[in-house]
């Protein structure tokens, strides 16, 4: 594998089953990730954008294997992860990571901060003794910005931005090298999420963590991210360098994503378009023949009823899964 | 990647600010000391006086359940024909029975055997609750359906019908009492238990134990009990007086504590044919069961205000 690769990830579905009844003959599956493949660069954030629903949050719960996928692979390094029981999996739990999206469910209330951050390493068994343990969440609170004394409070004593922080420290005890962010700001407000966001930009440097970035705000990708991907409906409909995505969107739907970001210069915002989609996400359980865009898309053709496209390398290291976007795009560019 | 300016907008310039001197920066003097849960809960509890009397009420209950006997001059199933239903007296304060028994006496054993029902039925309502609700409500899915559904069906069985069986089968004693009172009603504990760690168990930082590792009983011990704490001492708080009252009504009915042992319903049930010309014999007893009734559903009640802050008016 490429050096630079920490982790790729190869054709991954994670489907649940969402029978209600006990004795049910057919299943009735819930394709909340469905053939996704991507690659994770070290040192590097992997930014991934797309609208509720739409599978990011549960893409970067199976690659840190919260869950088990129903198919394909999951390296890291050289290892394949899916397959792994959970007793197998426990030394690389100390590698992957997750900072949560709501940090009022993400510190548990009735533990003391330096309880919650020493926790993934009193499971992992790692304390030679108490004082070693204290010094250890002693230097993460410093590291993240609080006080010595904030050790011994509890969750609800903490501002939001505050106790977004602790749940960095606690990711960051096991010294990890990959953290999945699944929204880490969302909940914040915005003179805060600054202060998280660069404290994800500091620590990364420091300890060249790579991210993989899960989010809907679109301007804080493109800040953060080196590489950019679009998923609708469970399935990756646009991967690029964030560069290259933003100045050549491809995709008809990231087309209208990025058309819904607000613009702070009025004139700019006068001339650019806002592409206003028809209709609902159509259901992951039950989700449309050949491109599942088909049915929102302003330019369908009979082709995308039948075939699902492939996500395909217009060059650039840009990858796009569009009948329509891949064919006009690579014959612009031979020109 | 570059930084983002954090003060980009500051207008206010910084001359217009004075340092502050130096007896005020202590700003978290004046703060209230952060009190730890159950301190907090403890402020609450002692607040509500409908239930530190309930608390004081049933201390005492039980000091006079454990040590009154010691001190009684009379034992709790010596007859004394010649000084038999005498009115409350000097010698006898509550008077007594038809066979000259001390009835202030037989209350107090009568105490000690409906507050050990009490307990141990409550104790082992909460073991079997706590661990099938946890059960069903941790893993979810198929098992948690099929557990439920047994739930179902013990629930719709008449308990009063398979109790009176089983005491006909295990005899009428204290053992039997309690293994019937603890058939069915460890199912509301289960069914509280099972709500709690449904909800809790979604929360973030059960997701994060597991990503370090953690084990399926590190997270329930762990995370998930300590956070449903608070319905499980209410729904237990409220089962002890429900088993005593059970208790009770099992030996009025006569199937429950055999004579000469004294619980305070088989003291009401001996009363009834005097309830016309002595009705003092029926009135302690029954004083008994309803002011502890009474006491423990009111520490319930201020259990339950006091452990969910939100509940307060």
């Amino acid at each position: 594998m490429d050096d630079a690769v920490l982790m790729r990830v190869e054709n991954l579905k994670m489907h649940f089953d969402v029978s209600k009844r006990l004795f049910s003959k057919k299943k009735t599956l819930l394709k909340a990730v469905d053939d996704v493949s991507l690659s994770l660069r070290r040192g590097r954030t992997f930014g991934l954008v797309g609208e509720s629903g739409c599978g990011k949050t549960t893409l970067g719960r199976t690659i840190v294997r919260l869950y088990k996928p129903t198919a394909g692979r999951i390296w890291y390094s050289d290892a394949d992860l899916s397959p792994l029981s959970d007793a197998a999996l426990m030394p690389y739990r100390s590698k992957m990571q997750m900072i949560f999206q709501d940090s009022f469910s993400s510190l548990n209330p009735r533990m003391m901060v330096g309880d919650i951050i020493a926790e993934p390493l009193r499971i992992q068994h790692r304390f030679a003794s108490a004082r070693e343990e204290r010094e250890l969440v002693e230097a993460l609170v410093e590291r993240i910005g609080l006080r010595k004394d904030h050790i011994s409070r509890y969750p609800h004593e903490f501002s939001g931005g505050q106790r977004q922080r602790i749940g960095i420290a606690r990711a960051l005890a096991n010294t990890p090298e990959f953290i999945v962010c699944d929204e880490p700001i969302s909940a914040l407000d915005v003179s805060i999420q600054a202060q998280v966001i660069n404290l994800l930009l500091d620590l990364q440097d420091q300890m060249g963590l790579t991210y993989l970035f899960v989010s809907h705000d679109l301007s804080m990708v493109r800040h953060i991210s080196h590489e950019v991907g679009v998923m609708y409906l469970g399935h990756m409909v646009e991967t690029a360098p964030v560069h290259e995505l933003y100045s050549h969107m491809l995709h008809p739907y990231t087309e209208a994503l990025m058309s819904a970001v607000p613009q702070a210069d009025p004139d700019m915002a006068e001339k650019s378009r806002r592409i206003i989609l028809q209709g609902d996400v159509p259901t992951p359980i039950d989700p449309p023949s050949g491109c599942p865009f088909r049915t929102r898309c302003p330019y369908p053709k009979p082709i995308c009823e039948q075939v699902m496209p492939a996500l395909q390398d217009v060059g650039h290291g840009h990858f796009v899964a569009c009948h329509q976007a891949a064919g006009s795009n690579s014959s612009a560019r031979s020109i | 990647m570059q930084r983002l300016e954090q003060n980009a907008y500051r207008t206010v310039p910084p001359n217009l600010f004075d340092p502050l001197p130096s007896e005020e920066k202590q700003a978290d003097g004046w703060i209230r000391p952060s009190a730890s849960y159950w301190q907090d809960v403890w402020m609450r509890f002692t607040r509500n006086k409908t239930a530190l009397f309930g608390l004081v009420f049933i201390g005492l209950m039980a000091l006079f359940a454990i040590f009154g006997p010691l001190f009684s001059p009379y034992p709790y199933d010596g007859m004394d024909m010649l000084s038999g239903n005498q009115p409350p007296n000097s010698v006898h304060w509550f008077g007594t029975d038809k066979f000259g028994r001390d009835i202030f006496t037989r209350v107090m054993y009568g105490a000690r055997i409906s507050l050990t029902v009490g307990v141990f039925a409550a104790m082992i309502n909460l073991l079997i609750g706590v661990v099938y609700g946890s059960v069903s409500g941790y893993f979810g899915g198929r098992v948690d359906m099929v557990m439920m559904r047994i739930v179902d069906i013990l629930i719709g069985l008449p308990s009063l019908l398979y109790i009176v069986l089983l005491m006909l089968v295990l005899g009428s004693n204290l053992v039997s009492v309690i293994i019937a009172l603890c058939i069915t009603s460890w199912i509301g504990t289960a069914r509280v238990v099972r709500g709690q760690v449904l909800s809790i168990k979604h929360n973030e930082y059960v997701l994060a134990a597991m990503l370090a590792g953690a084990t399926n009983r590190y997270i329930l011990f762990r995370h998930l009990l300590p956070n449903s704490m608070g319905p499980i001492i209410v729904s237990t708080a409220f089962l002890i007086p429900s088993a005593i009252f059970s208790e009770a009504f099992l030996s009025f009915l006569g199937i429950g504590i055999n004579v000469p042992m004294a619980s305070w319903g088989t003291l009401a049930n001996e009363a009834i044919p005097m309830l016309q010309s002595r009705p003092y014999q029926m009135l302690f007893p029954v004083a008994a069961i309803s002011l502890t009734m009474f006491s423990l559903n009111f520490i319930g009640d201020g259990l339950r205000d006091s452990l969910d802050p939100r509940l307060k008016k």
